[in-house]
């Protein structure tokens, strides 16, 4: 674990709250900062500062060559980051959105994922991608996918998440620093979210791959990633009122999978949800519903429960409400791991 | 309605409509020069013969009579089973050899699966060439020593990568060129059209060569294309579109040589259509005789790039019988000393599984790692239940 300190922003809007979008940017800028081979490449990312105004600010501080307005074509842009990888830059390439990137899916699975194994170890891949996830603003179709299974399938591929702004900040830094390709996905719901964190204040940078406990508990574990911690935070604290104490893990990094945090936590409250937005059909609850089941058999009082987004394509966004797993149906889960044999 | 022939003063703020639009858009290039010939470049059986070194002519031979040696014994090795598979350039030698020599230490070269004679051309280890299609591991080079990317499967892929590569190395301020190489089925795939348009946007030292042998294993061009030619798609883009005779050794030389000299020099990047054949199948897998006639090959063999190099040699007084024998001895005992090093079976290590998928291996691998090696070790040790040593199977 290493503390960095970030350049100080301006002093006035150092001892403002900072956000989501605003602890990225600054990841970014210190990153580049401090690194010459550290490049922003994407679809409006220069003048714009990206549609979510993420990389606001980078093109006009450090150039055009730094951060890059691309043609419009994932795959190009996803390909061009692999050549200049292998020419000694760190890419850090904005998909504009989820579903926006599938076209680069191709790239990501042929080549991003496998140039170190198929190189053995020669060639590495130190490409970070940006890429905006999940529902719950309203977006149309194509612009709310949790993609997360898909990257999470992909041997080769780290996938990170942050739930909070403390967190954007270090995921990121610790995502660009990382010699291997990260696939890092933003909540875009808790892009406006705020911390008392400002992005002149030091910060914390762990190697990606750990969980945190968010909200110790005894009486159940609810895991989760992303935009579901705070479903899972608001429903801990309802669920006070019917006498359950309920911890919350937060995950980070679903490729590495923190088993030892996760398992810990599900041996000592004997209970588990995981709770997430994606599809549950072939989503990743079902993959750490079988890590915790493989590992806690001895110590479950209850099967490990799902809450996930239904198995439909995302939903218009007027219906949006209903597909997203929400703190009731969270408190539903946890009321029934008051599970008995025979019922 | 009468037409009224006064100006109407519009009110301020109204919009005025203008018959010709204002100026977001403009030509900015004029298509002409970037247009490809009609009819490919050739300098074999033209004057143009006469101006190329003596040096370079004997090189390009050397390679084309090895290359041609390397296909029939590599194709020949997959028969032994030492090759899991090997595409075959019998026919597209010229362009594979030139493609190579244009090329400074320096440079990269970006080549596709069927590319394994450029890259053993550029000078790498012909078994460490054949890594990938023997099977024992995915590449077998280290890319970065020898600026040579992994023989890429995937169709068009490694094209954005060179774009990348060359892009950064002018952000760098080195003048380093990319040569990607890419079939006349792979410019249908979307990377194509993507790699083409980013090196043009980005003015990228990048030379894009399509060796056109006729088919996408068994499509032929009609079924891939409408445009004119492969050339001419350079022109949607802003770049040069060059048509050339890709069975034509020194034409090859000249036209990429010409193509890499703009692209280092910064006049951006460059479409190169190599117009040739491939005379074997598709690989030794394929059965080529489902799709074309034996008159077609018959007709391109008459036009192959060694004996067309050989023609002229002779012509010229500068390769004689005893000359055409010492180069194939030459490239005979090339063969034998592959055949040799592939005969030997290759030492794999099975842990190497899980040594190269992250630069520190998860605690998930750790784990897969650690079951490997248990097996491993178990089956390393001499068996304690042997058949009728009882135990219930
Ligand atoms: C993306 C992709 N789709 C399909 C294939 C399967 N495939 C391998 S070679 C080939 C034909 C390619 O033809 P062409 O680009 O003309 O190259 P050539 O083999 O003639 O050198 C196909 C379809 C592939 N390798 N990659």
């Amino acid at each position: 674990m290493t503390t960095v300190a970030p350049r100080a922003a301006g002093s006035a809007k150092a001892a403002k709250p900072a956000t989501m979008a605003q602890a990225l940017r600054q990841a970014m800028r210190d990153a580049m900062a401090e690194d010459p081979t550290v490049h922003i490449l994407g679809e409006d990312v220069g003048t714009l500062g990206g549609v979510f105004r993420v990389t606001d600010g980078l093109a006009a501080e450090f150039g055009d060559d730094r951060c890059t307005d691309t043609p419009l074509a994932e795959a190009g842009i996803l390909g061009a980051a692999v050549g200049m990888a292998m020419y000694g830059l760190r890419p850090v390439v904005e998909m504009q959105f989820d579903a926006f990137a599938y076209p680069a899916f191709e790239q990501l699975a042929s080549h991003v994922a496998k140039t170190r194994n198929r190189t053995r170890g020669a060639l590495p891949l130190p490409i970070t991608i940006r890429i905006p996830y999940g529902g719950g603003i309203g977006g149309v179709e194509h612009h709310s996918d949790s993609s997360e299974a898909y990257y999470m399938a992909t041997p080769g591929l780290h996938v990170v998440t942050p739930a909070t702004v403390e967190d954007a900040y270090g995921l990121l830094r610790a995502s660009i620093a990382s010699d291997d390709p990260v696939v890092f996905l933003e909540p875009k719901r808790l892009y406006w979210s705020k911390s008392q964190w400002s992005p002149g204040a030091p910060a914390t940078v762990e190697p990606i791959g750990r969980a945190v406990v968010r909200r110790p508990g005894r009486s159940a574990t609810l895991v989760t990633y992303g935009p579901s911690l705070t479903v899972c935070l608001e429903a801990a604290e309802a669920a006070r009122a019917e006498g359950w104490d309920l911890e919350v893990v937060d995950l980070r990094s679903l490729v590495p999978f923190d088993d030892e945090t996760v398992v810990a936590s599900v041996r000592r409250t004997g209970r588990a949800v995981v709770v997430h937005e994606s599809q549950g059909f072939g989503g990743p609850g079902g993959e750490i519903a079988a890590r915790i089941t493989e590992r806690c058999f001895h110590h479950l009082e209850a099967p490990v429960l799902r809450v996930a987004g239904f198995d439909i394509p995302y939903p218009p966004p007027m219906l949006e409400q209903h597909h997203l797993p929400g703190v009731d149906r969270v408190l539903d889960a946890v009321a029934r791991l008051q599970w008995e044999a025979d019922s | 309605m009468k037409k009224s022939s006064t100006t109407v003063q519009e009110p301020p703020g109204a919009v005025v409509h203008r018959t010709t639009p204002p100026p977001v858009w403009q030509p900015r290039t004029d298509p002409a020069p970037l247009l490809p010939d009609r009819e490919p470049y050739r300098v074999l059986g033209t004057e143009a013969a006469g101006d190329v070194d003596p040096e370079l002519l004997r090189r390009l031979y050397a390679e084309l009579v090895r290359g041609r040696r390397f296909n029939a014994q590599a194709t020949a090795l997959t028969k032994q089973g030492r090759l899991a598979v090997y595409p075959s350039s019998t026919g597209q030698e010229a362009c594979e050899v030139a493609a190579a020599l244009v090329l400074q230490e320096r440079d990269w070269l970006f080549p596709s699966y069927r590319d394994t004679l450029a890259v053993v051309a550029r000078g790498l280890d012909p078994v460490q060439a054949l890594t990938l299609l023997r099977g024992d591991w995915h590449t077998g080079y280290d890319p970065r020593e020898h600026r040579i990317a992994p023989l890429s499967t995937p169709l068009a892929t490694q094209l954005p990568h060179a774009v990348g590569l060359a892009h950064a190395a002018r952000l760098k301020g080195d003048d380093v060129v990319a040569l990607a190489m890419v079939g006349d089925g792979g410019t249908s795939e979307g990377d194509f059209h993507e790699a083409l348009n980013f090196a043009a946007v980005w003015q990228a030292p990048v030379v894009f060569l399509v060796q056109n042998n006729g088919f996408a294993i068994s499509v032929p061009l009609a079924k891939q294309t409408a445009a004119p030619s492969l050339a001419h798609k350079a022109v949607g883009y802003g770049m040069p579109g060059r048509l050339v005779d890709g069975n034509d050794a020194p034409a090859m030389h000249a036209v990429l040589s010409e193509a890499v000299r703009r692209a280092r020099s910064g006049g951006g990047p460059t479409l190169v259509e190599a117009v040739t054949y491939r005379l074997d199948a598709h690989t030794n897998a394929d059965d080529a005789t489902r799709y074309r006639g034996d008159g077609e090959v018959e007709a391109w063999r008459a036009h192959d790039p060694v004996r067309l190099l050989e023609h002229e040699l002779t012509e010229r007084g500068m390769l004689d019988r005893d000359g055409i024998s010492k180069a194939a001895d030459d490239a005979d005992a090339m063969a034998a000393r592959l055949r040799d090093r592939m005969n030997a079976d290759p030492e794999l290590d099975p842990m190497d599984l899980f040594a190269h998928v992250y630069a520190e291996q998860t605690s998930q691998l750790r784990e897969q790692a650690a079951l490997l090696r248990a097996e491993l070790d178990a089956s390393a040790e001499p068996a304690d239940d042997a058949p009728g040593q009882g135990g219930t199977r």
